[in-house]
């Protein structure tokens, strides 16, 4: 497990089943329920997008998005940062390193700060089950506002590391 | 299996069919998808049962009124800093976070606030954080994350401010018991 946050929520999430199960036996069995019903209902959801997600990973594998944001710089690479961004879902612990190394090669700081922004806050692939959730135009307005502003944090944070090198 | 209990894998279904046309056509492809998506699956089984288990537990032992007092309507900074904490102390991919803000809508939490949680739980993650300062350094996670912390208040209020009366209320009686 390379999360250390999982860890500490089994920890958590049994200290607390534990805890429950000595206050009361009816209520824990109920959370129980209730846990095992959220998971089914939302499981048809978690299997489609898992599957999504894997179309996405085989056919525009993380090696072929490195390139294309490689030597991309000026607004075309800004575009290419925040498309590529939006429609994967690659984990940070996969992304950050992944970043770290286009840096070196010489990708633009803004872009990457774009890139990891979109990556983070705005979902093609969980639109779906977000707008289940929050209907369609709360759904939308959130990503499109989350896309836009991805654009500024890319600015602020070329602006920052620029100014000491 | 009566056909309304698969009604909401038809998604699923349809992009299956899709994978199983691939490896059809394409078996190399075809074989690696269904690798990749084993792999994702095992992973999604480590990462979600204490999420849900913490759901289920919070749904029975955490009273409404508590709830709605600290992160509800009236709520004020108190409830947007506590939105935050439980976005960026949370483990899992964002897909997980799903079922955390239906538990938390049920209990009267604000949409604001639900608004701010997702945006924590997507970009404001500490142990992420602390990845992203050993990969890119710490003034690129710094900036990034203090940027990120405004972007998702702002969002929120946004949000707020964008979505009509109506419109709020019929995202909440998704969520009424």
């Amino acid at each position: 497990m390379k999360d250390p946050s999982t860890f500490i929520f089994y920890v958590l999430a049994l200290t607390w089943l534990l805890v429950s199960f000595k206050k009361d036996r009816k209520k824990t069995v109920q959370a129980l329920w209730r846990a095992y019903r959220s998971f089914v209902s939302i499981l048809p959801a978690f299997a489609m997008i898992i599957l999504l997600l894997s179309l996405l990973l085989v056919f525009l594998p993380e090696k072929t998005i490195a390139m294309f944001l490689g030597d991309k710089s000026g607004f075309l690479g800004y575009f290419i940062a925040s498309i590529a961004g939006s429609i994967t879902l690659i984990p940070g612990f996969v992304a950050f390193p992944m970043a770290k190394m286009l840096l070196e090669n010489g990708a633009g700081m803004a872009q990457m700060a774009v890139f990891i922004s979109t990556l983070m806050m705005v979902g093609v692939v969980t639109f779906p089950l977000e707008s289940r959730y929050f209907r369609f135009r709360a759904t939308l307005w959130r990503n499109i506002l989350a896309y836009f502003y991805a654009f500024i944090i890319g600015y602020a944070v070329s602006v920052v590391v620029g100014v000491v090198r | 299996m009566s056909r309304s209990s698969l009604k909401p894998y038809y998604g699923f279904l349809i992009i299956l069919a899709l994978c199983i046309g691939i490896t059809l056509y394409l078996p190399f492809w075809g074989k690696q998808v269904f690798a990749v998506a084993f792999r994702n699956t095992l992973f999604m089984l480590g990462v979600v049962p204490p999420i849900f288990l913490m759901v289920g537990l919070f749904d029975v032992w955490i009273p409404r009124e508590k709830v709605i007092k600290k992160l509800g309507d009236t709520s004020g900074w108190l409830g947007i800093m506590i939105a935050i904490a439980l976005g960026a102390f949370a483990a899992g991919p964002l897909y997980a976070a799903f079922p955390v803000a239906e538990v938390l809508l049920k209990k009267g939490v604000s949409l604001r606030n639900i608004w701010i949680f997702i945006g924590a739980w997507s970009t404001m993650k500490i142990p992420m954080l602390l990845f992203e300062v050993q990969n890119l350094g710490l003034r690129f996670a710094i900036t990034r994350y203090g940027m990120s912390f405004v972007g998702v208040l702002l969002i929120a209020f946004l949000l707020e401010r964008f979505i009509t009366v109506e419109e709020k209320n019929r995202i909440r009686t998704l969520f009424e018991t």
